[in-house]
Parts: C-alpha cells; sequence; structure tokens
C-alpha cells in the first residue's frame, strides 16, 4: 500500500484534536483533591457524560477495525454482537446489578467482590484484571502503531511514543474525570468521523439494496474474493438469523443457535458487559443512583445503531471488491520483508528446473511467503522468470501481488484512503485516534484504580492518608503507560506469545458472570463456593481447549493438544462453546460448594450486597420514561424490531 | 466538575468544520469522494452541531453559573 500524503489542513485537524484533548486534561487539573475525585470522579457526572464515555471506552480501535473485518468476513450476522450480545447485558446490568455497584459504595469491581466474598476472590479478579488491562491496551498500541506506518508512512517508533504519551498526559493531570470527558468528545469524534466514509461507500455501492445484491453473489460464491471456501444461500451476508437457524454448515461464521444465543449472548456478553471494571467504572462515577443506572441505558441506544458505522463498512468493502471498474481491492496482507529473499529463491529453483511440477513450486512459495497465494499468478511469474530473469524489485512487485490472503483488519484504512480527500482524510483519521485514545484511557484508568485500591492499598500499603494514595494513582499511571508500550513492543516481535496471553485471559474470563450472578442472587453463596467455582470454570475452559479444536487448524495453540475430542466448524463456536461449558462448571461448582461451606458473612454484612436483602429502590419520583425499567423495556422492544428487520 | 464538557466539544467542532468549510471552498470537489464536495458540506454539519453544543452550554451556564 502506499503510503498517503497528509496536507496542511490535515495536519490542522490533527493538531487541533490533539490539543483539545490535552487541553482538557489540564482544564480539569484545578478539580482534583481527593484519590476519590482522581479515581472516581467524585462521583459527580451526569449520565449522558457518563453513558457516551461507558461507550467510547469499549469501542478501542480493534473493535472499530475488527468488526469492520468480521463484517466483511461475516456480514450482518457480525451485529449479533450488539443486538443479541451488548444490549441486553447493557439493560441486565443497569436494571439488577447496578444499585449492588453502586450502593455497595465499592469503588472497584475486585473491591465488590472482596465485600460479598472474600480477599481470595478479589486477589484472582484484581490480578487477572490488572494484566488484562496493560496488555489490551498494549497490543492496541502495537495495532495502531503498524497501521499508521502501512497507511501514513510514520515511523513505528515515534507513533506509539507520541500517541501513548497524548494518553498519559490527559490521564495523569485529569484523572478518570478527564478520561470520560475526553471520552465523549471521541465518541462524537468517531462517530461524525466515520459517517461520511460509509455514507461516500453506500452511495458508491449504489444504495443497500444494491448491495445486497452484491452481497447475494458473494454468498454463493464466496471463493471469489478469498472469503470463504464453502458456498452459501444468497442471504448469508445480509440477514442475521435465517443462516443461523440452517445450523453451522450454513452461516459464514459456522455457529450454532444455541452458541449464538447461550454462548455470545449470555455468558460472554454478560460476563464482559456486566463485570469489566473497564466500563462498569463510567458507570461509577456518576453522580447518584439514579444517574449511574442510566448510564448503561444511556449508552445502549448509541450501542445498538453501532452496526451502521462499524459493520456496514466491511460489508460496503465486499460489495465493492465485486464490482468491476469501482477500482477497489480488498486489502491483501503485506509479505514481511525477511519473507521475500526465501520467497524469491523459491521462484528462481522453480524456473530453473523444468521439470518440477507447478504445483511443487506454488507449494514452496506459499510456505516462504507464509500466506495463502494465487496459484495461477504464481505459476505465471515463473513462467516470466524462465523466459527473462526478473529483477528482484520486479521478483517483489509481482510477488506480492500475488498474495490472495486478504488482510480484514485493512479494511477500514483501505476505504478511507479510497474515500477521503485531503481534509475529510483527516477527520477520519482522527477518528481512528480518537477510538484508539478512548480504549487506551479506558484500560489505564481501570488499571491504575484497580492497582492502588486493590492491590496497593490492599496488600502493600493499607492505612496511608488519601494523599499517598493520590500520588500512587499518578504514578502507576505512567507505570501502567510504561507496561503498555513494553507490551506494545512484547507484541511486535512475539505475536504468538500475545495469543497465548489473550487465550489464558480467556480462559479467565469465561466463567465469572457465574460468580456474580450467584452472588448476587442467591445470598446461600459463600466465599469458598466462588473462589473454588471460579477456579473450577478456568480449569475447565483450559481442559475444553485442549480437547477441542476448529476444522482447518493444526493442534497446539488454537487447542486440541491433548487430543481433539472435538471438531468445531469454526473458532468461533468453539469460543462460544468453551465460555457455555465454563460457565456452567462455574455455577454448578459454586452452587454445590456453597451448600456445604458457611457463609462467613452476616445478613446484615450482605444488606445492599445481595438482591434479596437490599432495600428496593424507589424510582416513582422520576419520570416515568426514565425509570430504569421503561427505559430498559424500551430497548428490549427496539433491539427486537432491529433483529425482525434484519431477520 | 466544574467543566461543562459542552464547550470543548462545541469549539473543537466548530473549528474542525470552518477548517473542512475553507478546504472545501480552496480545493473544491475531489474525484475520490465521487465528486461531491464532501469537504464543504460536512464541515458545514460539524460547524452547525459545534455552534449547537457551544449554545447549549452557554445557555445552562447562565442559569447556574459554575463556581469561580
Amino acid at each position: 500500500m502506499q503510503p498517503i500524503h497528509l496536507a496542511w489542513v490535515d495536519y490542522a485537524i490533527l493538531l487541533a484534536y490533539t490539543a483539545f484533548v490535552i487541553g482538557i486534561g489540564f482544564a480539569l487539573r484545578r478539580y482534583l483533591k481527593t484519590s476519590t475525585d482522581f479515581f472516581l470522579s467524585g462521583r459527580s457526572i451526569p449520565a449522558w457524560v457518563t453513558g457516551l464515555a461507558f461507550i467510547s471506552a469499549n469501542l478501542g480501535a480493534l473493535e472499530l477495525v475488527g468488526m469492520a473485518a468480521s463484517g466483511a468476513k461475516y456480514g450482518i450476522a457480525t451485529a449479533h454482537f450488539y443486538w443479541v450480545g451488548a444490549i441486553p447485558a447493557m439493560v441486565f446490568l443497569a436494571v439488577f446489578m447496578m444499585p449492588f455497584y453502586y450502593g455497595s459504595k465499592a469503588r472497584s469491581v475486585p473491591e465488590f467482590l472482596k465485600m460479598r466474598f472474600d480477599e481470595r476472590v478479589r486477589c484472582v479478579n484484581s490480578i487477572s484484571f490488572a494484566v488484562m488491562t496493560v496488555f489490551t491496551s498494549g497490543i492496541a498500541l502495537n495495532a495502531l502503531a503498524k497501521l499508521l506506518q502501512l497507511l501514513l508512512g510514520w515511523n513505528y517508533n515515534w507513533s506509539l511514543w507520541l500517541c501513548s504519551a497524548v494518553v498519559l498526559l490527559y490521564v495523569f493531570k485529569g484523572g478518570l474525570t478527564s478520561a470520560i470527558y475526553t471520552e465523549v468528545l471521541q465518541f462524537f469524534m468517531i462517530v461524525l468521523g466515520f459517517a461520511p466514509v460509509v455514507w461516500l461507500g453506500l452511495k458508491d455501492v449504489g444504495g443497500w439494496d444494491a448491495l445486497k445484491g452484491k452481497l447475494a453473489e458473494v454468498a454463493q460464491n464466496p471463493g471469489a474474493l478469498a472469503l470463504n471456501d464453502k458456498t452459501f444461500q444468497p442471504d448469508a451476508w445480509t440477514s442475521a438469523w435465517k443462516p443461523l437457524l440452517g445450523g453451522s454448515a450454513h452461516n459464514p461464521m459456522g455457529v450454532d443457535l444455541f452458541a449464538m444465543v447461550f454462548g455470545l449472548g449470555f455468558v460472554l456478553s454478560f460476563g464482559y458487559w456486566c463485570t469489566n471494571f473497564l466500563v462498569v467504572q463510567r458507570a461509577m462515577a456518576a453522580k447518584n443512583m439514579a444517574a449511574a443506572r442510566r448510564t448503561p441505558l444511556i449508552a445502549a441506544i448509541p450501542k445498538m445503531l453501532f452496526p451502521a458505522i462499524v459493520i456496514l463498512p466491511g460489508m460496503l468493502a465486499v460489495g465493492l471488491a465485486l464490482s468491476p471498474g469501482k477500482g477497489y481491492h480488498l486489502p491483501k496482507m503485506e509479505i514481511e520483508a525477511g519473507a521475500y529473499p526465501q520467497a524469491i529463491a523459491a521462484i528462481q529453483a522453480a524456473s530453473a528446473d523444468p521439470q518440477e511440477t507447478p504445483e511443487a513450486a506454488v507449494q514452496a512459495v506459499n510456505s516462504a511467503v507464509g500466506y495463502k497465494m494465487d496459484p495461477a499468478k504464481v505459476e505465471a511469474v515463473i513462467q516470466q522468470n524462465r523466459t527473462s530473469a526478473l529483477s528482484q524489485a520486479k521478483l517483489k512487485t509481482e510477488l506480492q501481488a500475488a498474495v490472495a490472503e486478504n488482510n480484514y483488519d485493512g479494511v477500514i484504512p483501505s476505504l478511507i484512503k479510497k474515500f477521503c480527500p485531503s481534509g475529510l482524510l483527516a477527520l477520519a483519521l482522527t477518528a481512528l485516534f480518537a477510538s484508539f485514545m478512548s480504549g487506551m484511557a479506558g484500560n489505564i484508568t481501570a488499571f491504575n484504580t484497580v492497582w492502588t485500591y486493590d492491590l496497593y492499598q490492599a496488600y502493600i500499603a493499607p492505612h496511608k492518608d488519601d494523599h499517598h494514595y493520590f500520588r500512587m494513582g499518578q504514578a502507576i499511571t505512567v507505570v501502567g503507560v510504561l507496561l503498555g508500550i513494553l507490551c506494545a513492543y512484547f507484541a511486535h516481535h512475539y505475536n504468538n506469545a500475545m495469543d497465548v496471553l489473550q487465550l489464558v485471559f480467556g480462559f479467565v474470563n469465561a466463567p465469572i458472570f457465574a460468580t456474580f450472578l450467584l452472588g448476587m442472587f442467591w445470598k446461600r453463596t459463600t466465599g469458598t463456593g466462588a473462589f473454588l467455582g471460579l477456579l473450577g470454570g478456568i480449569l475447565t475452559s483450559a481442559i475444553f481447549h485442549s480437547l477441542t479444536l476448529a476444522t482447518g487448524d493444526a493442534p497446539g495453540l488454537k487447542g486440541g493438544y491433548i487430543e481433539v475430542v472435538k471438531w468445531f466448524p469454526s473458532e468461533m463456536a468453539q469460543n462460544f462453546w468453551l465460555a457455555s461449558f465454563s460457565f456452567t462448571a462455574c455455577f454448578a461448582l459454586t452452587f454445590a460448594i456453597s451448600l456445604v461451606t458457611r457463609s462467613m458473612k452476616t445478613d446484615e454484612q450482605l444488606k445492599g450486597l445481595v438482591y434479596s436483602l437490599t432495600p428496593k429502590i424507589k424510582d416513582d419520583e422520576q419520570h416515568f420514561l426514565l425509570r430504569p425499567a421503561v427505559l430498559g423495556t424500551l430497548l428490549i422492544i427496539g433491539c427486537v424490531i432491529l433483529n425482525i428487520i434484519f431477520w | 466538575m466544574g467543566l461543562d464538557i459542552r464547550w470543548p466539544i462545541g469549539l473543537m467542532f466548530t473549528l474542525v468544520g470552518v477548517l473542512l468549510v475553507i478546504e472545501g471552498f480552496i480545493a473544491g470537489p475531489s474525484e475520490k469522494s465521487l465528486g461531491i464536495n464532501i469537504n464543504l458540506w460536512w464541515g458545514l454539519v460539524l460547524l452547525v452541531f459545534g455552534v449547537l453544543m457551544l449554545l447549549g452550554a452557554r445557555r445552562d451556564g447562565k442559569k447556574n453559573p459554575p463556581p469561580a
């Protein structure tokens, strides 16, 4: 990909954005006096602000780029992550769980676990969460720096340090308030920055109906764009439920109905939205209980419509790629500089040896490059080289042109490149920056709170004065960002190690919702039950993973390293089923162990932490439409309508 | 918190809107954006959004002035 050239107006816009986010941090500095101000915004923020921050913190650059990638690979079914996954979970958080989080005055999710259960559960949760946030920001940072290198030709190291420096500055100065305030600005930036790109894409492809027609062609022959080896019904990319009802062989995700609804919709989504401190922290910062409960509900409104700007671009890319004359191709994987010598040697060896079969030659080039290649194009290069030896540079360009494997993460950048003239270009790029920064700031603020309150204050230095923890929060913010940078370099060099880590986090996260569900709604749940149940759930994940594998993967990192007992049609199906098993195991174990162990907490201690022991909140003073239950019901109805429209 | 977030949001989008409108006038419609002068039109949209945010912040600011 040729780097894009930025004009003066582009630099001006990028600069204006950066100045404003840093400016917000500095403007808020004078309001910060106590550690509560720094970590919890002094619980003083209105609901519409925390609501938009809630959604923005979740919308990291990886989500944005990844959802467009899934939109290209799977079509509208990707929206299940929103309409089956996120929305019901957010409504549940608002209506049922927020009263415990906010009412208990816990300062973090791990602290809530300590109040409800005991120190052990908090310890497991806080350590795994702290490590995870640092790694997540590192992975996102690496992805962003690589993207900027590819798209703008910027230096990798410079991008990495500069972007993290901006985030560090405003979080260091303004704490959580500053992160939340900038997240609101970033929310509008993301929406207003990407909307025109999507609009131009939709216009170019000829509107929604034309896109549907194109995607029907794609579904019947996804091989033409190297999307999938199978063929599907014409509506596989444009309806969300029909291909799913047909079973895992009839949708490009390779997922069955149960895995989708229970695995993704219930276990994974509720586990993420209702227990992840990264998002819950935003609601905890709200000014009162009503605002805290309204936070996820306000967030759910834009979240419901987000598929239009995050998934639709992927579908548009596929539609455009299939329209000749539009001059658009799906971006292909870029051959690593280090892979060329071996690949060129393979071509030259094949040209020198007329006896070698074309298949063997293509195979050799394939394994040298590391990506799937177009056999016809590789053979053509060999033929050309045979008649007259090609130069190294020419061979390199020909090889890159022969790569057949799509780089789905490149979909968003490629659309920006295609449709944005200078000016709009900067706006779209700023949207990308904004999404990255909101995600990173979200991770950093959650990390510094959990570190300071749940690890430092709990185990290392209890009983210090408040100012001490405030200073600690600022110091650990710097450390957190530096650790993130370190992880980014780590991810840059050891991609596999990162995959292992993400796998382990997946194991840890899968069962957690069972612990919360039992803890909040069954007062008999004991600390020992929760702790052992959680460990059992994590263990179940690991065992499940070692015994199953997705079709097309080799045993090892992707699973099945003990023995493959069960094959899944796709990695996604494997992942959803893993979560389902892990949750069930954790639930059953926690339940059983709680029955045979004695609770260490009295009913009085559990007041405000368990449903049956907490006085019901009266919503009567609130306007009818603003009551959480009413608003939540309306949201669910909206969600059902969307599911029916895209049935 | 003492700062109304609508001030920075309004200011930033007004500024970016103006920059886009200027670019739209100078460069004219682009082939990339399908022959539409997207900078001009989208710049106007951002400008309107920014000004609305500023007006909202000013109205509420007058009602209950922030503690100095």
